[in-house]
């Protein structure tokens, strides 16, 4: 139980560390590394949560992929002029207003607990014997089997869609 | 042990309108590399067989409706009215396609390949009885709308409407799923039947205040998408810079599917707590009408004009929601027929008289017409006269059974308010009238082409739609009562 | 038998560790016993000993985003395999049906974009684009 407790903090710090470097760094590349790192540590919280799938996809997709694409469109836009531009605009105040509204409904829950916001019974069940991977597997190839396969297209739309608008003149 | 587990036959043939439409727009993104460009036309021809084909299979499975896929998609009266719109407006969006692709010298297959898929979405949402495959089909769907709206990449318009259409529509998407996650966590669920069930039974697992909060954030997905004020601010920007076919498309097909799934999941799940929603709606309603037409009044673009003109339109059927009747739902449903026919026409006019370049798009552009081009101005006038709401057209009828649905369940104001309205919207839809008949032939009606097959076709068929919907409302109206009851 | 959460995963825990020691231990390694020399050649980027012209940021080719794009959606294709390897033993010739579908469709997207010379960097391939 120690040992979690220890792993979750580690994680957590982690997380909140990540995320105040990517807004504060200038050079959007530092931005960049330091959101992978951010990334990693939502991806061992995951673990602590025994959701091993979300795991998985949190280190292929989100670490892997999406942070390739981010650098690569870092590497499109215009680094120097970046770096020289005011790192605070005028919408900040909207900003914190947003800040100020995610933090309210954070202490709400905080002050309300565990019973805040309880999940329906069947959805909450974790340690049942059949890991996370088995059961998120066994729904999403039998019950889910038509939104599964539907994904695909949506992936291909996405392909489609891509070379379309990436490529100057087909 | 997972026998039961394959679909039968009968479910399969259920999906097959989206069968059909996926095979051919898988076989046109695989084709289009292979075929050179003297075959541009071949994805037109083949994609309007398509769409008939699968109209024809959306009318044959509705002899045996049910469910299938596990209760993912449910095949009714209701799924199988939208289905037909929207397989109908994509038939009528290819038509002009054929000589504004050539005009503007852009690409076919992708356009086609992608327009196919965006109508399987559409499809797959307005037949979704759950909520991960409505997510799913309107992704499909926005996405392959996005791409559209930018189709024509040398455009920095078209470049501006796809960017800024990807932007919101995937923070509104985001919104929308918000909502989802919540539903599930409360009920454990996300079959709209049993959402509705677990909300009635007070088997929540948390506070009901949550399943307001759940959809109040769908209310915000599924407004963006309809275009209902406040989330309105994309429409005339992305109108205006997408290429003009794809406009009337996107005012007319992702319209009436987000319509639908708004009204299948606010009137079956979501219907329990109906007193709570509705004054969210109300407002909408008359912000949407009031908004539209107000700023359609100074708009001298015909592409924003018809934009504003859609987003009061939106709140035109947004009052039929907050009717919560069966009525309301028929009458919504009849008013997205009619609007389909009306709004596409009255866009495929608009692409015929722009030119290349889309060059002539303000609303002086269409002076002289009458003289010009009689049999195009005559059909322009059908359709904006019914887009005001004159009777034996379509949008009469429309407008009338809303409003009655809205007498109906008390809401005089929002009545009083809409036809009020309407009046107002008379006023820039006449002065396009005035202007083609009345004033002497501009630089756009003297340098206008002769109509090609297509585009006649384009324009003969919505104005033909739009006369019969005015002049015969009873069938339509029949079905669309009967199909518009969710809860059995 | 592990008993708890946190014991099951020590192992991975204990490898993550080490690893973060080896690589402290080798910057610190050649840090303590590394011979230092700064002077401005020194510190100048190494470009297979040619003097370095111009900025290293230079905006890249949209090619590369393309490229990213693409990666990430067959990343995401990828990923579905995941769950469906741990139940194939199962489902045996249904899960097997399923995924070949899924394939199949993912398959036709990459055909295309192999066929349409996105993947293509030389001249051959641009020269494929424009069509006559």
């Amino acid at each position: 139980m120690l040992m979690d407790t220890i792993l979750f903090y580690l994680f957590a710090a982690l997380v909140l560390g990540g995320g105040i470097l990517t807004i504060t760094r200038r050079n959007a590349v530092h931005s960049a590394i330091f959101l992978i790192l951010s990334l990693l540590g939502v991806a061992g919280l995951y673990l602590l949560q025994s959701a091993e799938f979300l795991f998985a996809v949190q280190i292929v997709l989100y670490v892997g992929g999406i942070m390739v694409l981010f650098l690569f469109v870092i590497m499109l836009v215009n680094l120097d002029q970046a770096a020289k531009e005011k790192q605070f605009n005028r919408q900040w105040t909207v900003a914190l207003a947003c800040a100020g509204l995610v933090g309210a409904e954070i202490f709400y829950f905080l002050a309300k607990g565990a019973g805040a916001f309880q999940l329906a019974k069947g959805t909450a069940e974790a340690n049942t014997g059949m890991g996370n991977t088995e059961r998120l597997a066994d729904a999403l190839f039998s019950q889910y089997l038509l939104p599964f396969e539907i994904a695909s297209l949506l992936l291909l739309v996405a392909v489609v869609g891509s070379v379309v608008m990436a490529k100057k003149r087909i | 042990m997972y026998a039961s587990l394959v679909p039968t036959s009968a479910e399969m043939i259920r999906f097959l309108p989206e069968l059909i439409l996926t095979v051919v727009a898988t076989l046109f993104m695989v084709l289009d590399p292979l075929l050179g460009r003297q075959s541009r036309h071949v994805y037109g021809h083949f994609s309007i067989l398509a769409l008939l084909g699968a109209m024809a299979a959306a009318v044959y499975v509705y002899r045996d409706p049910g469910a299938a896929f596990s209760g993912m998609l449910m095949v009714d009266g209701f799924a199988t009215f939208f289905r037909v719109v929207v397989i109908g407006v994509g038939i009528l969006t290819v038509l002009p396609s054929y000589r504004y692709l050539d005009r503007e010298d852009a690409e076919t297959g992708e356009y086609h390949a992608l327009l196919l898929f965006s109508i399987v979405g559409q499809c797959v949402m307005v037949t979704a009885n759950e909520l991960i495959m409505i997510f799913i089909g309107l992704e499909i769907s926005s996405i392959a709308s996005y791409v559209l709206a930018g189709y024509l990449r040398d455009d920095r318009r078209a470049n501006e409407a796809a960017l800024k259409y990807f932007l919101l529509g995937s923070f509104a998407t985001a919104f929308f799923l918000y909502g989802v996650a919540l539903i599930y966590g409360m009920t454990g669920s996300t079959n709209l039947a049993t959402v509705r069930r677990a909300i009635l039974g007070g088997s929540l697992g948390s506070a009901p205040i949550f399943i307001g909060v759940a959809a109040a954030l769908m209310f915000v997905g599924l407004g963006f998408k309809v275009s209902g004020a406040p989330f309105q601010i994309w429409a005339p920007d992305v109108y205006q810079g997408a290429p003009t076919p794809v406009a009337a498309f996107l005012s007319a097909g992702p319209k009436a599917a987000a319509f639908a799934i708004f009204l299948r999941i606010f009137l079956t799940a979501f219907q329990p707590i109906g007193p709570g929603w509705e004054p969210l709606v109300w407002v909408s309603a008359l912000a949407s009408m009031t908004l539209g037409n107000f700023a359609a009044l100074t708009q001298s673009n015909i592409k924003r004009l018809l934009a504003y003109s859609s987003i009061a339109h939106a709140g035109y059927v947004l009052v039929a929601l907050a009717a919560r009747s069966n009525v309301g739902t028929a009458a919504a449903m009849f008013y997205m027929a009619a609007y389909a026919f009306m709004n596409i026409g009255a866009f495929a006019v608009v692409s015929h008289l722009s030119g290349k370049g889309e060059r002539y798009l303000k609303v002086e552009d269409f002076a002289g017409l009458g003289a010009k081009q009689p049999g195009t101005a005559a059909l322009l006038s059908i359709f904006l006269l019914s887009l005001i709401g004159v009777p034996l057209t379509g949008g009469f009828f429309g407008k009338f059974y809303i409003f009655k649905a809205a007498l109906d369940s008390h809401l005089v104001w929002l009545t009083v308010l809409g036809l009020l309205n309407s009046a107002v919207a008379a006023y820039y839809y006449l002065r396009i009238l005035v202007m083609m008949y009345m004033r002497e032939p501009g630089e756009a009606a003297s340098r206008i082409q002769p109509l090609t097959p297509g585009l006649r076709a384009a324009l003969v068929l919505p104005a033909l739609g739009t006369l019969v919907l005015g002049i015969f409302p009873g069938w339509v109206l029949d079905f669309a009562g009967r199909s518009s009851v969710f809860v059995r | 038998m592990p008993t708890s959460y946190a014991e099951t995963y020590f192992p991975v825990l204990l490898q993550a560790v080490i690893a973060m020691a080896v690589a402290a231990g080798m910057l610190g390694a050649s840090y303590l016993l590394g011979k230092r020399v700064r002077n401005r050649v020194k510190d100048m980027p190494y470009e297979c000993g040619i003097e370095p012209t111009g900025s290293a940021r230079e905006r890249f080719s949209v090619k590369f985003y393309l490229v990213g794009m693409l990666f990430i959606l067959f990343d995401i294709e990828a990923i579905f395999l995941y769950p469906w390897a741990v139940v194939y033993r199962e489902l045996k010739m249904f899960a097997f049906l399923e995924m070949l579908v899924f394939i199949v469709l993912i398959l036709s997207g990459f055909f295309y974009i192999w066929k349409k010379g996105a993947l293509d960097w030389g001249e051959t391939g641009e020269r494929r684009f424009r069509k006559p």
